[in-house]
This record gives structure tokens, C-alpha cells and sequence, in this order.
């Protein structure tokens, strides 16, 4: 199936995702290999996204947890609770007291690079290769797209990668968090 | 945020608690969020302020009308629907007078003609590494029209899916694709290297505004 530029661009951003039908997709890869206004369009689409979809740039202000956290408090009613209230948060507080646990980070764990990051919650296996990168905060699988700074990346074990304070990233280990 | 069976019942479990008294909770519950929620909010706002006070606001009306929400849509959609009225009404109040941005007025036509220039070569996320390039980024964003700007925020800065952005914005999943493609080619034309090598934004009327720093 041959298509032509227009067609490529009305399907570059599924295209991009990887959400096109395989022959869509293969008829878009043999165009846009041999098409010169095609692949700069496709490649700098590829570069926004990559850029954009950066743990950077999805900063919240200095603080901002400290003020959301003070507002609520100062917003809240003092809790009045009935009898069966208390009898309620006691027994569910009882049955989830586990699965909380298992959720925060325990003493013994490495403190985290990212202040926003979430530390896996599946298991990971620990022998497996991730890469790391210099000024990074995450570990990637090798074939990810979000690797920042690739040109100083290494490849270590994720239980090292864990254990030196680096966490999953969002993109290419979303099954772990 | 919760894509697993295990942390799901967590949630479900800290709403419960949080709805029957224990209040100290809520914050547990919303805190995978807050950075969700606050770029939610200045995706429409713009400006680094309001939108911290929107997502302030949206958090606490949340909080109020927790008994309501009934779990058929995930928490995370329910709080980010919150957050983009809050921010939407916010907005109305602060632009009630003011022009809109020229490319709101757009409709979804899909016959745009990306424009035509030099290949990146440079690795993408090394180049963030740049101040200039991080401001030329903030800007590009900074100039798109809200529906272009919200749709691509949450889908490709937050990482939600396209079924999630048109839950959260109340729009169509096709709405979502063609502004996510329209959104995307607007900012290759207008976030490029130029000849000389540098950065930046192509940018003649968006200067001195960058909302997003």
C-alpha cells in the first residue's frame, strides 16, 4: 500500500505512539524512509514528545507540597467521629496496616534521587540489566526513548540501581510502579 | 499512580477511611497526584500562581465532595475532572474581557502543512541540559491555545492515556488525536534549531510571558 505526505501526517502522532495498524505502519516506514519532507516532520515530532515527556519538565514549584499540605489542614474541620467511626478506622486501620507498609518506604531503603518519584511497588526482578545515566534519577530499560544524558549512560542491576536511589521510570517500567 | 490491582484496593481503602473520619489520610491519597493536578491546572490557567491556588482549591473541593464520588471512573480522572472546572471557571474570571488566543479560534481542521526545515540531530535529552532550551520549550507550550495545551499536557506530559484526557477534559477520544497531532506539529514548528545552532522558540508575540518557568 503506498500512501502519500499528507496521509503520513495525519497519522504521525499514532504513528509515533505505536498505535498504528501493521500494515498502516509499514506503509508509513517505507515512505518516510525514502520521503524528504516526511521524516524531519516525524523525527521532530518524535523530539517533542521526548523533550516534553521528561521528568523535567513536569516540576512543581519549590514548597508546593509544604503549602498544599498546610491548606488542607487549616481547611479541615476538626474530625468528629461517632463511636462506630472509631470502631470502624480502628478495624480497617487494622486490616490495611499491611498493605500501607508494604507502600511507604521502609527505614532500611536508600532515600530517593527524585523527590517526586515512586518507588516500584511489584516486585522487580533484581538481576535485571537497567541503564543510569550521569545527573539522571531514574533507571530505564536500555531500549527506552527517555534516557537523558545517554551519552554517560551505564547499564547496572536493578537491585543496584535500587539500592543506589534510583527509581523506575514511568514510560518503559510502568508494570513495576 | 495506581496501575496495579494492589495499589487500586490501597486507594479504595484510603477513601474509605478518609470518607469515615480519618481525615489525616487525605493527603496519602492525593499526594501521587498534587504534581498531576497542579499542571493540570496551569495547562489552563498559565500562570504559575493561580494555577497553584486552582490546584489548592480543586484538592479541597475534593476533599468536600469525597462521599460523591463513586468509583466507576478511576480517582485520578475524577480529581484531574475537578481540577480542569476549577481551573476553567478560574480562567473565565481572569479573561473575562481579554482576547483569546488567536489559535483557539482554530477549528480541528486536519489540513495543516507542517512547515519545512532541517533535520534534529542532536539527542533530544541532552539538549535539556540547556537552560535555553528548557525557556524555548516553556514558551512554545505557553503560546499554544488552551484546547491544544490542555489536551497535550495531560497526554504527553502527564502521561495519561488518550481514553483519560477525554474523560478528564469531557471531549471525544477523536477530539483528544486530532488536538494531540495539531498540538504536536505546533510545537515542532514553532520549537526547532535554527541555523546558527541555537534554541529557540519561534516566538514574536509570546515574549516576556513564560508562565511555565
Amino acid at each position: 500500500m503506498a500512501i502519500n505526505c499528507d496521509a503520513v501526517w495525519r497519522d504521525s502522532s499514532d504513528y509515533i505512539d505505536g498505535t498504528l495498524a501493521p500494515d498502516l505502519r509499514a506503509a508509513m516506514d517505507a515512505h518516510i524512509k525514502d520521503c524528504r519532507r516526511c521524516a524531519p516532520v516525524v523525527s521532530g515530532l518524535r523530539n517533542i514528545v521526548t523533550l516534553y515527556g521528561d521528568e523535567r519538565m513536569a516540576e512543581v514549584p519549590a514548597g508546593f507540597s509544604q503549602r498544599l499540605q498546610r491548606r488542607i489542614e487549616a481547611n479541615m474541620p476538626p474530625a468528629r467521629r461517632s463511636f462506630f467511626g472509631w470502631a470502624y478506622a480502628v478495624a480497617a486501620s487494622l486490616l490495611v496496616a499491611g498493605a500501607i507498609d508494604l507502600s511507604r518506604s521502609s527505614s532500611g531503603e536508600p532515600p530517593i534521587r527524585s523527590k517526586h518519584a515512586r518507588r516500584a511497588v511489584k516486585p522487580l526482578p533484581p538481576d535485571l540489566p537497567v541503564v543510569v545515566s550521569k545527573n539522571g534519577k531514574l533507571f530505564h530499560l536500555a531500549k527506552c526513548t527517555f534516557i537523558l544524558n545517554r551519552r554517560t549512560s551505564r547499564t547496572i542491576l536493578a537491585s543496584e540501581a535500587t539500592q543506589q536511589g534510583f527509581t523506575p521510570c514511568t514510560r518503559c517500567l510502568n508494570q513495576y510502579l | 499512580m495506581p496501575e496495579n490491582r494492589a495499589e487500586t484496593a490501597h486507594e479504595a481503602e484510603l477513601i474509605q477511611r478518609v470518607r469515615s473520619g480519618d481525615r489525616d489520610l487525605f493527603y496519602e491519597l492525593i499526594r501521587p497526584y498534587e504534581r498531576r493536578v497542579y499542571a493540570a491546572a496551569l495547562a489552563i490557567v498559565k500562570n504559575e500562581s493561580d494555577a497553584e491556588d486552582v490546584a489548592q482549591e480543586a484538592i479541597l473541593k475534593a476533599f468536600r465532595h469525597l462521599a460523591q464520588f463513586r468509583g466507576e471512573a478511576k480517582f485520578s480522572t475524577w480529581l484531574l475532572q475537578i481540577t480542569v472546572n476549577e481551573a476553567r471557571m478560574r480562567r473565565r474570571r481572569i479573561t473575562a474581557h481579554a482576547m483569546e488566543s488567536i489559535n483557539d479560534q482554530q477549528d480541528d481542521r486536519e489540513d495543516y502543512q507542517p512547515r519545512e526545515f532541517a533535520d534534529w540531530h542532536e539527542i533530544p535529552s541532552e539538549t535539556l541540559e540547556r537552560r535555553e532550551v528548557r525557556d524555548a520549550l516553556i514558551d512554545a507550550l505557553a503560546s499554544l491555545g488552551e484546547k491544544y495545551r490542555s489536551v497535550f499536557v495531560l497526554r504527553d506530559i502527564q502521561h495519561l492515556s488518550i481514553e483519560e484526557t477525554a474523560k478528564v477534559l469531557d471531549i471525544s477520544t477523536a477530539s483528544v488525536k486530532t488536538r494531540l497531532l495539531r498540538a504536536r506539529l505546533m510545537l515542532r514548528d514553532l520549537f526547532s534549531p535554527g541555523l546558527d545552532g541555537h534554541w529557540s522558540s519561534k516566538l514574536a508575540f509570546a515574549k516576556g510571558s513564560k508562565p511555565w518557568q
